[in-house]
């Protein structure tokens, strides 16, 4: 046997064959199902943003990397100086960066929004029967496991490096949730940016010029009594102060008081004022 | 007209983008099972309204049903009948191909099987299984318009919308594109067609209405459109020149339009509606005993349907479609 010239054409450069009678078929069989309900319709938006992932798994560096450097970075800068040991500083440290943490990477979703709503396939989704929320809602959901993703490298980087929670799996379960729901509330916000802004980097920079405050003048890192009288009025009503006690309160097992009534309130107002309003910027006409 | 026939009734239809008024009352009528051709240079409206036929955009004045409903007051109707083709492909680059399909199967109401059996007949249809696992991003243009077609069709819409469907394609792929618009009508969709190129509203057109700066300028079949324009142009040229006035007479005695001459001092150019007209013409030459060495006759482009219903040539509204 010799060796020839390969003279199969590379599949990819055939021109197929368009056949009358095959699109003819493929006509006839289509029946028009009823629209999907609001809830399958996100899921199915959800399952898109997964697809992405799938595609591009480079997406998830903000979800593992990012939580992996606030844990050690705070955790071994600041826990000698401010509790004598890191592990020590660990204990009330781990649930503030938690939600320190999932807060910035909220930020994310009003990013990619911004990106993907210019393009072409929304002009698709806005033509089709479905309930026009369910664009929006399926991608929070689906950010909503990468939420879910980063609260895992969180803890389990937190338990090797000695956070030991009084409340348990069940405490550090309801402290997560919690966490979920706050940061799906919250999105609504980014979300509103990402539709009025003209570009991610300026969706980042606003997000950040709110989010840093938000976390930094909080309970996260330091006991507020150390603070001036009018970062503390600023850090009383903070709601990552009241989310970071509720954090704190349930994966140690100790008293809640109102922090969780405060963060439900909270997260009730983002998304009485940020839903209507970010579904008028996503019907806007563009 | 029966009104139940038509699958769009257009009155008087306006946009206005702050002081630039995008489509300035416009009226159509498309009749159920038809191509409806809309030709016109950029910036005239056609995009502005197409997309306020497919409830993208609000009207600003006017009044349109699609498929006998509102556009306004029943969007979510309109929107269970029709189906969007836009001028930026109207898929996700960032998945596959199949992905695309099942995720509009899953949009439009089927459950996940469904949508995955539509998808794959869809593909082999369409001539995109090879391509099927591949990302659209890594598609040729020719190929994101079929997925895109067959992304429109996942439910058979009963009037479907094309936005310049074979803007930027190469020959082949145009050809495929039309086929497949062929293959629609017959299965008993109704057609909009965007575009620029008067050769595609005359290859699938019934109806043609021409729009410039928001309006509509004429309306009618494409052979109708042609006689109003004064069809092809025509061109003789003689093998000897000092026959040219002669040749000017005779011609003037059987075309319609005028003859001119050229500044070639052999040449002559006219308009004639049909061939029929240019076989008459040659016949009298030939019968007065002048030679013609050369003979063009030409389909009216784009550019003279244009100049000779507006006065002005299709290119020089400059201005980007406003939505």
């Amino acid at each position: 046997m010799s060796v020839t010239t390969p003279t199969a054409p590379t599949a990819t450069q055939a021109d197929p064959v368009i056949s009358e009678t095959e699109i003819r078929s493929a006509l006839s069989s289509s029946v028009r199902p009823e629209p999907p309900t609001p809830w399958d319709a996100s899921v199915t938006f959800a399952w898109r943003a997964v697809l992405k992932i799938k595609h591009v798994p480079m997406q998830l560096f903000d979800v593992t990397a990012f939580p992996i450097m606030f844990v050690l970075l705070y955790t071994y800068l600041f826990g000698g100086a401010l509790a004598g040991s890191p592990k020590e500083y660990l204990q009330g440290l781990l649930p503030g960066i938690l939600v320190m943490t999932v807060s910035m990477i909220t930020i994310y979703t009003g990013m990619g929004l911004n990106n993907d709503v210019q393009k072409g396939i929304y002009d698709r989704f806005r033509s089709l029967p479905i309930w026009r929320p369910a664009v929006l809602v399926g991608m929070m959901l689906a950010d909503t496991a990468r939420y879910i993703g980063a609260s895992i490298v969180v803890l389990v980087l937190g338990v090797a490096l000695g956070f030991r929670p009084d409340g348990g799996t069940l405490g550090v379960l309801a402290a997560v949730a919690l966490l979920l729901v706050f940061c799906f509330a919250m999105s609504w916000i980014w979300a509103l940016l990402g539709l009025s802004a003209q570009t991610p980097e300026t969706v980042m920079q606003m997000a950040m010029t709110i989010l840093f405050p938000l976390t930094f003048a909080s309970n996260v890192f330091v006991d507020p009594s150390t603070m001036p009288g009018w970062v503390q009025a600023f850090v009383k009503v903070n709601p990552v102060t009241h989310l970071t006690d509720a954090s704190r309160a349930l994966m140690h097992g100790t008293d809640l008081g109102s922090s969780v009534l405060w963060v439900a309130l909270w997260s009730i107002g983002f998304l009485v004022v940020f839903f209507p309003l970010t579904m008028r910027a996503y019907n806007r006409e563009r | 007209m029966n009104p139940a026939e038509l699958a769009i009734e257009v009155v008087g239809l306006r946009k206005e983008f702050g002081a630039t008024k995008a489509v300035n009352g416009v009226d159509l009528e498309v009749r159920r099972g038809t191509v409806y051709g809309v030709l016109g240079p950029n910036g005239a409206g056609k995009t502005t309204t197409i997309r306020m036929l497919a409830t993208l955009l609000t009207p600003t004045g006017g009044t349109a049903k699609v498929m006998g409903h509102d556009i306004v007051t029943q969007p979510q109707a309109v929107r269970r009948h029709v189906s969007l083709t836009g001028q930026l492909a109207s898929v996700d680059d960032e998945i596959t191909g199949r992905e695309n399909l099942v995720l509009i199967g899953r949009l439009l109401g089927f459950d996940p099987a469904t949508a995955r059996t539509r998808a794959e007949e869809l593909l082999s249809a369409f001539g995109l299984v090879e391509a099927a696992d591949r990302l659209v991003k890594d598609y040729s243009g020719g190929m994101r318009r079929r997925l895109d077609i067959a992304a429109s069709i996942v439910v058979t819409p009963e009037l479907l919308f094309l936005d310049e469907p074979t803007t930027g394609l190469d020959p082949r792929s145009r050809n495929q594109v039309w086929d497949i618009v062929r293959a629609l009508v017959a299965g008993g969709t109704t057609v909009m067609l965007c575009t620029q190129y008067l050769e595609e509203a005359d290859q699938l057109a019934d109806r043609i209405a021409i729009i410039d700066h928001g309006r509509v300028i004429a309306e009618g079949t494409p052979a109708e459109l042609k006689a109003q324009v004064g069809a092809g142009s025509l061109r003789f040229r003689l093998r000897e020149p000092e026959q040219r006035i002669d040749a000017q007479r005779v011609l003037s005695g059987v075309l319609e339009a005028p003859v001119l001459l050229e500044s070639d001092p052999a040449v002559l150019s006219s308009h004639a509606p049909d061939t029929e007209a240019v076989t008459a013409a040659v016949d009298e030459l030939r019968q007065a005993g002048i030679r013609v060495s050369e003979l063009a006759y030409g389909q009216p482009s784009l550019d003279e349907v244009f100049l000779a219903l507006t006065g002005h040539p299709a290119d020089d509204t400059t201005e980007e479609d406003a939505a």
